[in-house]
């Protein structure tokens, strides 16, 4: 039967306990992708079993940057593409928390580009999950670096001619350690991704494709949200382990979905402790890597 | 095999789980996301509107839905969701 949640003693939403229920209803338009998402991650969380005292979510600007503020975790909604640095900085000194990055493609990609090939370059042991809809969001759809070829945006009224970067590509050259991608229509294998990632000791990424119905569906004429779910079930087909070179997406083309990387790397903490003791020796105590059992 | 049997074969198979459906209509947006990735087609919208104007979804099939809470995942609103109920039988 349908019941409405209205009545009394009737079970809440699971997704509730993970959300600021004061901040609800949530900004996001109909048939956005970013709420599924945060589905997925509060499901990631509850199978995860970890200390929700010992997570902590950070965000950048944008739609998706919403996300920190909607949790009820510790979260921080920092400035425009620099969630990276901010967690960077709460992870070194809190060695002991999980700590995930939760943004939009142009907060992460383009303003915040150079934060995060650096972190996956050092490895820090941080979980970034970027809901890509292929342009930026918030301030009214304008092209970004996540854009495919010939799709339209607000500032690319002819269609987006830059080469568009391939995210698992540019993830795994600069050496993080855990990379897939799945859509907002893959919500099983996005809530395993995530709980994976976040496992993972090293710097995760994963790449959700998700729709933006209010500026890149409709200014490029594709339908409603719905509509993009039903093109991402159509034309997904899963490739673990796929190179990331071969996963560009072209605009309405194939996505290749899947994990692509999974590999053992130090974490930044773990080499600097090498290291120093390397060099030291017993004059040096090594600094706690959260990697302790 | 007989027509008998087979009916006697399908009878003797038990469905041990049935869901609940909660839906916020309130919450809603009336994407579809729910009714469309529903794997049992046990949902549809509403012919009647929310106060947002959004057709909600309600369990029109009710013997088709086992509460795998897939509609739960999709839901981008928080507006729905299910519960496994055992079925002894
Ligand atoms: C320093 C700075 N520059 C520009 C902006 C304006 N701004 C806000 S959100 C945003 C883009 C967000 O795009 P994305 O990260 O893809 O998130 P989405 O909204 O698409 O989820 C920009 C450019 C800002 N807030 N701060
Ligand atoms: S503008 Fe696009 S990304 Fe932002 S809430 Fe609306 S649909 Fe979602
Ligand atoms: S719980 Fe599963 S079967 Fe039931 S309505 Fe939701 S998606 Fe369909
Ligand atoms: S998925 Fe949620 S918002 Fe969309 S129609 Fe179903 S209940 Fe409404
Ligand atoms: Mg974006």
């Amino acid at each position: 039967m349908t019941t409405q949640v209205a009545e009394a003693n009737t079970p809440i939403n699971p997704v509730e306990p993970f959300l600021r229920m004061d901040r609800m209803p949530h900004i996001w338009c109909p048939g956005c992708g970013i709420g599924t998402t945060v589905n997925c991650f509060a499901r990631a969380l509850t199978s995860s079993g970890y200390d929700l005292d010992k997570v902590a979510i950070v965000s950048g600007i944008g739609c998706t940057g919403r996300v920190a503020g909607y949790l009820n975790l510790d979260s921080f909604h920092t400035t425009h593409g620099r969630a990276i640095p901010f967690a960077t900085g709460l992870k070194l000194a809190n060695p002991e928390l999980k700590v995930v990055v939760y943004s939009g493609d142009g907060d992460l990609i383009a303003i915040g580009g150079n934060h995060l090939i650096h972190a996956a370059r050092r490895n820090i042991d941080i979980t970034v999950v970027c809901v890509n809809n292929m342009l930026y969001g918030m301030t009214g759809g304008q092209v970004g670096p996540a854009t495919p070829n010939t799709a339209i945006a607000s500032t690319a009224p002819y269609g987006a001619f830059e080469q568009p970067f391939n995210l698992p590509f540019l993830a795994d050259s600069c050496g993080a350690v855990y990379v897939a991608r799945w859509t907002s229509y893959h919500v099983r294998q996005m809530t395993r991704a995530m709980r994976e990632a976040m496992a993972k000791p090293g710097f995760s990424f994963i790449e959700i494709v998700a729709p933006c119905p209010t500026l890149y569906q409709r200014r490029n004429r594709l339908g409603d949200g719905l509509d993009a779910m039903k093109y991402y079930k159509q034309r997904s087909t899963r490739k673990d382990g796929a190179s990331t070179r071969d996963v560009d997406i072209d605009f309405q083309g194939d996505i290749v979905v899947g994990k692509f990387i999974d590999r053992e790397r130090p974490t930044f903490l773990q080499a600097m402790n090498h290291r120093f003791t390397e060099r030291l020796g017993s004059r040096y105590t090594p600094y706690p890597t959260g990697l302790e059992d | 095999m007989s027509a008998a049997t087979q009916a006697g074969a399908v009878k003797k198979k038990k469905k041990k789980y049935q869901g609940r459906i909660y839906v916020d209509r309130e919450r809603c947006k009336g994407c579809g996301f729910c009714v469309e990735f529903c794997p049992f087609g046990a949902l549809e919208l509403e012919t009647d509107y929310n106060a947002k104007g959004y057709h909600p979804p309600f369990l029109a099939h009710e013997d088709k839905c086992n509460g795998c809470d897939l509609c739960g995942l999709y839901c981008p609103d928080f507006a729905i969701f299910s519960e496994k109920i055992r079925v002894e039988d």
